[in-house]
């Protein structure tokens, strides 16, 4: 997510790690690097100035001259700051006291309206509520369709009442629907409209004053340059925002807009969009962000998603097998399995602390069909295969590539990987033994 | 603490809110004249205008040395030394319209999510079929949901053919067809929508790379532009996306959107210094008719240009 701005703060912080005492020309090197690390991650200007000042107030003097490592009290400082400033709360969408709770979500156009209003359906369903769609974007052709499309996809019901309408009656029409189906959250997909779109705002305006939406939810790509700055005043002056979702932040953006944003309306960020695929919504932790950025890596996610993702009764199973030493092939599928549940590897790697700032890794493309291969070059084999992979002989291995779609030395591969993996993880089970870095052996195809 | 800071920062923004030209006409009137604050209010618009911050300094040094040894004197000559050296870097030979040739053109259009690919197609198929060319649509976003319906759309409102498969099909083989149908037609320009992407995905990259060999072998002989989209208001992404993408591809221009917003894309100038890449065409709005060829002299005086006006 923001590697970027980790690894250039981390590059400005080395100077100060090796150094016992720090003069206030330090402190100054040292900011004027994060200043430009900031600026090059496009925080605003404005909010980079403000920063930068609050923390060389806070670490030249006292503070940081009498504690014992001035370099990691600099961090701190940074740290503080940037937490503070990206807010402090976990955010939560509250259902109102009297359903249905009815959301407006907004934006620039191609920000990622659409897509962020299936994702929070998708996540409010899981949350086991009743999400409807509504989709109030009359202007941009198929807009209504490609929520249909999604909707379809997530099994969340989609209202709608053409392109002949306006926006305010098709939002009335749909807490109408609401209230008659037992839907209690409303999310309204608008059209996206330039902020400086005085018609389309207006739009906007009436439809908050008269359908008096509990939440207001601004859309902002995390790549926005300096503009966000301009645009999310906009929005909040013009509607007072709720809160705000920031899409796009699985590319390589540095993600300052969301620094930006946050200090310019004041308002939360509630979510943040990390993929195409619509389970790619997470709840932002300001905490989290913050240790990101200062690159202590995001591991309380990575736990968080393992947790959700990995059946703990199979884990224990597997547990089992790997102390009696009855590693097997199907077991080794199911593991890959459990891996790919978590999301796509890159970022799960881009989570760990350390890797996130490894320069080797950066840019390197772990692809996901990689472990589709693996996992047809297994279930190619037959269950006494999986099981004793000794068998296979150079015929079997033949008919495995062919079944699978692969070559016979890719078969050879994976069976070498196997045997790798399975010393390893008897290492592991081994007390007195493990201890080492984490390896992952699907990570060398 | 947090209200204070807000404050402060609506206090600033109605601060710069004088474009540069009266900044350094009022910096020139008052006594202070050519000083060291002045090179740091330079350095501030540029990089509010997301020209980043490397290809900032560098303006700013570059402007400060002609001021040392006394090449500039006034701030009238700054500011024309300023513009001439943007303008400079975002001029090439090879800029100009494109699709108006007199053989076949493939026009393959790309860029990451949002950025308003299939709308610019739009615009552009209007603006050749004003050039009395006949234009073929291919809709090789076979991903995002109702993308096809997005480009049919046009296509019936602009009266032009389009090639389009059924959803998550392979836009290669859209392209495939559109090729062949190009040929048989005896169309002249054929425009490629295809599925928006972020440059960080490897194998949706490598996807790409298929579809431009496949226009190189099926249709060697026409003429291929490949247009890289780019979003006004997107910051220094902007440069890693242009980098990826032109790795991946041969790309001949860019087209920069949305510039009817308060966004300066100010973006496309490292870009141009450090790929050279030309920019053919900006965005101005929804209507069909907001795509305008680039001219380097007006963006660079709508850089400057008050931000309020």
């Amino acid at each position: 997510m923001l590697e970027g701005l980790t690894a250039k703060i981390q590059a400005a912080m080395k100077k100060l790690r090796g150094k016992g005492k720090l003069s206030e020309a330090d402190v100054k090197i040292a900011l004027r690097e994060v200043r430009l690390a900031l600026l090059e991650a496009d925080v605003s200007y404005k909010v980079v100035k403000d920063f930068i000042a609050r923390v060389q107030n806070r670490a030249v003097g006292q503070e940081v001259m009498q504690s014992l490592t001035p370099g990691q009290h600099v961090i701190k400082i940074v740290h503080e700051e940037l937490t503070h400033l990206m807010g402090k709360v976990v955010s939560k969408l509250e259902p109102a006291p009297r359903p249905p709770t009815v959301l407006v979500i907004v934006g620039l156009q191609g920000s990622g309206k659409t897509t962020t209003c299936a994702k929070l359906a998708r996540y409010l369903r899981q949350k086991g509520r009743s999400p409807l769609l509504v989709a109030a974007d009359i202007y941009r052709p198929a807009a209504i369709k490609q929520l249909q499309v999604l909707g379809g996809k997530i099994q969340v019901p989609v209202f709608d009442m053409g392109e002949k309408h306006n926006p305010l009656d098709i939002a009335k029409g749909a807490v109408k629907h609401a209230l008659s189906q037992g839907n209690d959250y409303v999310l309204i997909d608008t059209a996206g409209r330039l902020h400086v779109d005085e018609g389309l705002m207006g739009e906007l305006i009436q439809l908050k004053k008269d359908l008096k939406p509990h939440y207001i939810l601004l859309v902002v790509d995390a790549m926005t340059g300096q503009d966000a700055i301009t645009v999310a005043k906009a929005f909040q002056e013009k509607l007072t925002l709720s809160g705000l979702i920031l899409t796009k932040l699985d590319g390589d953006t540095r993600g300052g807009a969301a620094l930006s944003a946050r200090a310019v309306t004041g308002c939360p960020i509630k979510f943040v969009g990390v993929g195409e695929k619509l389970d790619a919504l997470e709840p932002f932790h300001p905490e989290r962000m913050a240790s990101r950025i200062l690159g202590m890596g995001d591991v309380l996610t990575l736990i968080e998603r393992a947790q959700e993702s990995i059946d703990i009764k199979s884990a224990m199973e597997l547990e089992n097998r790997l102390k009696s030493h009855d590693f097997n092939l199907g077991d080794f599928m199911e593991q890959l399995e459990q891996v790919q549940k978590m999301g796509p590897i890159d970022q799960i790697l881009g989570m760990l602390p350390g890797i996130g700032g490894m320069k080797k890794l950066r840019g390197l493309a772990v692809d996901d069909k990689q472990l589709e291969r693996t996992k047809a070059i297994i279930t190619s084999m037959t269950p006494e295969e999986r099981h004793y992979p000794n068998i296979i002989n150079a015929n079997r291995k033949r008919r495995i590539a062919r079944g699978s779609g692969t070559k016979v030395q890719d078969v050879n591969r994976l069976l070498k990987q196997f045997e790798q993996s399975k010393r390893l993880l008897r290492q592991y089970s081994q007390p007195g033994k493990g201890g080492k870095t984490a390896n992952f052996p699907f990570l060398k195809m | 603490m947090l209200d204070n800071l807000l404050a402060q920062l609506s206090f600033r923004l109605k601060k710069t809110k004088t474009g540069l030209v009266n900044k350094i006409e009022s910096l020139i009137s008052g006594s202070s004249g050519l000083d060291e604050s002045f090179f740091a209010d330079m350095e501030e618009i540029l990089i509010m205008a997301d020209v980043g911050v490397e290809a900032s300094l560098g303006f700013v040094e570059s402007i400060r040395k002609k001021v040392q040894i006394g090449e500039i004197q006034s701030g009238k000559e700054l500011i024309e030394q300023l513009k001439k050296q943007i303008e400079e870097s975002l001029t090439f030979e090879n800029s100009g319209p494109i699709g108006i040739a007199n053989i076949p053109s493939v026009i393959l259009v790309v860029g990451v999510n949002g950025v308003g690919k299939t709308t610019s197609i739009a615009k552009l198929a209007n603006k050749l079929k004003e050039k009395r060319k006949r234009v073929l649509l291919a809709a090789a976003d076979t991903f995002r949901a109702a993308a096809i319906d997005q480009l049919k759309a046009w296509a019936h409102r602009l009266h032009i053919d389009i090639i389009s498969h059924r959803p998550n099909s392979d836009p290669a083989a859209v392209v495939f067809d559109a090729l062949q149908a190009l040929r048989a037609r005896r169309l002249d320009v054929l425009i490629v929508d295809t599925a928006g992407r972020l440059h960080t995905k490897a194998n949706l990259m490598a996807e790409l790379e298929k579809i431009q060999r496949i226009i190189k072998r099926e249709y060697p002989e026409a003429l291929l532009e490949i247009l890289l989209v780019l979003d006004a208001t997107t910051g220094q992404n902007a440069l890693a996306q242009a980098r990826v993408f032109q790795k991946a591809l041969d790309l001949t221009g860019l087209i920069l959107t949305k510039l009817d917003g308060t966004a300066k894309g100010g973006i496309i100038i490292p870009i141009s210094q450090e790929l050279g890449i030309p920019v053919k065409y900006i965005g101005l709005g929804e209507d069909i008719g907001d795509l305008q060829e680039f001219s380097p002299s007006t963006f660079v005086t709508a850089l400057f240009a008050n931000a309020d006006s």
